[in-house]
């Protein structure tokens, strides 16, 4: 059975309770305590992002299998304005943050796979993977 | 790694807190080089110390390790910061390496045969501030045996400036044997230029000839600083200026040209401002400078003189040069 979890995210409040969420089910699956850091941090920074250039969206949180290999998936989707630059935004040192190395950048490294899809105008849909080792 | 890292951790941990010595200290200060090597992240690390902590001092209270959940959340951004520094240092060493790729093929675009002839000693160095170089120098002996001598110098500086640099070197190239006057290569360089560069870019040239037969030196500039004439007879040193525009601005430029005798001994002096413009306890020196340090070395070789007045200069700013640095000397043997 695999516990899978949505988080409207509209407010600074939303974004809290998806870390909130997110630490539960990485503890559930099995994450030490700096994994369990780490994804939280990517769950945060990627609500953050929607909270701020998409108005409001969702974070879903599952539990993943593939190939004997367990894991814990995010999904952040919003039908906001959309990236219009992808490379550049994964650059580092790109973020308004000024490269402090967090942004979205900061995700792809706390996670293992990260997949960004985004449509001016429609929506942006990022997936990230952290697999148990 | 992990078990490993984990037992090197445990034991300096145990030793430190039984007899609270420097050297433990000096062994965990070696200890982080070891953790970044391995590329332990700052949140790993203090992991790590909670989780030795916790099996060294049995009953920790509990405000002790969740003030530690704090702290590893406070660590992932400068975990994060971290490993960007690591990518951003990987890159900046590819763009290094690109770079001295691109520095070795611009040094293939300058001439680099021995001058080896009975009646001239000919010495030139070039060095770039960066990697770099905004100047270019030319040096040729044509088919019946007359000696051209070139500087250019791009305004500008670093990469585009070397790139209008290679512009001039193929242009010099499609210039046929009978173009020699200098104030022709310039109007024919000048109209090359103008069609291809950039309006806020321009390139200062001082062209000259030296023909053995006549033992007369012809020489143009297209604003660049002027060189210096000595007089070996009178052992006096004259400024080199003929009046022309800087190449690149206007496509139809006519240019001065000048010409005198050179006698045994005579030698001419090309160079690019980067000479003059080297800066002393903060200050330009002045040409004269210039003149009174090859003054002090007319004994020596045209090549010995510019390469001694590149250390010196050099020494004097502390290795720092501001500006490319061309320097280069004509002299008729006898
Ligand atoms: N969901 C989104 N919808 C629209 N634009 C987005 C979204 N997420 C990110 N962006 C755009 O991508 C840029 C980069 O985002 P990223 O999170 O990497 O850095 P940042 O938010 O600018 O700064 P930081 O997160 O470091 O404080 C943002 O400035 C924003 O323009
Ligand atoms: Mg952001």
């Amino acid at each position: 059975m695999q516990v899978q979890t949505h988080v409207d995210i509209n407010s600074e409040w939303g974004i809290v309770a998806a870390r909130q969420a997110g630490r539960k089910l990485a503890r559930e699956v099995g994450f030490g305590s700096v994994d369990q850091a780490r994804i939280t941090t990517a769950i945060s920074e990627l609500a953050r992002n929607i909270y701020l250039y998409a108005d409001q969206g969702q974070i879903k949180i599952e539990e993943v299998a593939e190939g004997g290999k367990r894991g814990m998936k995010i999904i952040a989707s919003d039908q906001g304005p959309g990236i219009k630059d992808l490379r550049r935004v994964m650059e580092d040192g790109f973020t308004t943050s000024g490269g402090l190395g967090a942004g979205l950048p900061g995700v792809k490294r706390l996670m293992d796979d990260f997949a960004i899809e985004s449509e001016l105008n429609q929506g942006t849909v990022i997936t990230a993977v952290k697999w148990l080792r | 790694m992990q078990v490993s890292m984990y037992r090197l951790y445990k034991d300096m941990l145990t030793s430190y807190l039984r007899d609270k010595s420097e050297t433990a200290l000096y062994h965990a200060q070696q200890f982080s080089k070891q953790m970044m090597e391995q590329d332990m992240s700052p949140e790993e690390t203090v992991s790590l110390h909670l989780s030795v902590f916790q099996e060294l001092a049995e009953d920790l209270p509990e405000e002790v390790t969740d003030s530690f959940d704090l702290l590893l959340e406070v660590m992932i951004g400068y975990g994060l910061a971290y490993r960007e520094h690591q990518s951003l240092r990987d890159r900046q060493q590819e763009l290094e390496s690109e770079l001295n790729v691109a520095a070795q093929m611009q040094r293939t675009l300058l001439p680099d045969k021995q001058v080896d002839t009975e009646e001239i000693d000919f010495g030139v160095i070039s060095v770039p501030a960066g990697k770099m170089s905004g100047d270019y120098y030319h040096y040729d002996e044509d088919s019946v045996g007359n000696f051209a001598v070139a500087v250019a110098d791009v305004i500008g500086k670093g990469v585009p400036a070397a790139m209008s640099m290679s512009m001039i070197k193929y242009a010099m190239d499609t210039l046929t044997d009978k173009q020699t006057e200098p104030a022709g290569v310039l109007e024919s360089l000048n109209r090359v230029v103008e069609r291809n560069i950039d309006e806020d870019m321009f390139i200062t040239m001082m062209y000259g000839v030296y023909y053995p037969e006549s033992h007369q030196f012809h020489f143009a500039s297209a604003g660049h600083e002027p060189g210096f004439f000595y007089r070996s007879a009178a052992d006096t040193f004259e400024s080199l200026e003929a009046k022309g525009l800087v190449l690149g601005v206007s496509p139809k430029v006519r240019y001065e040209e000048r010409g005198f005798r050179l006698d045994p001994g005579d030698f001419v002096v090309f160079l690019s401002d980067g000479v003059t413009e080297s800066r002393v306890d903060g200050e330009f020196i002045e040409r004269d400078t210039v003149v009174s340090m090859i003054k002090e070395r007319l004994h020596l070789s045209a090549q010995e003189i510019v390469n001694e007045l590149f250390e010196e200069l050099e020494k004097a700013q502390e290795f720092q040069l501001r500006d490319d640095f061309t320097l280069m000397i004509l002299r008729r043997k006898f």
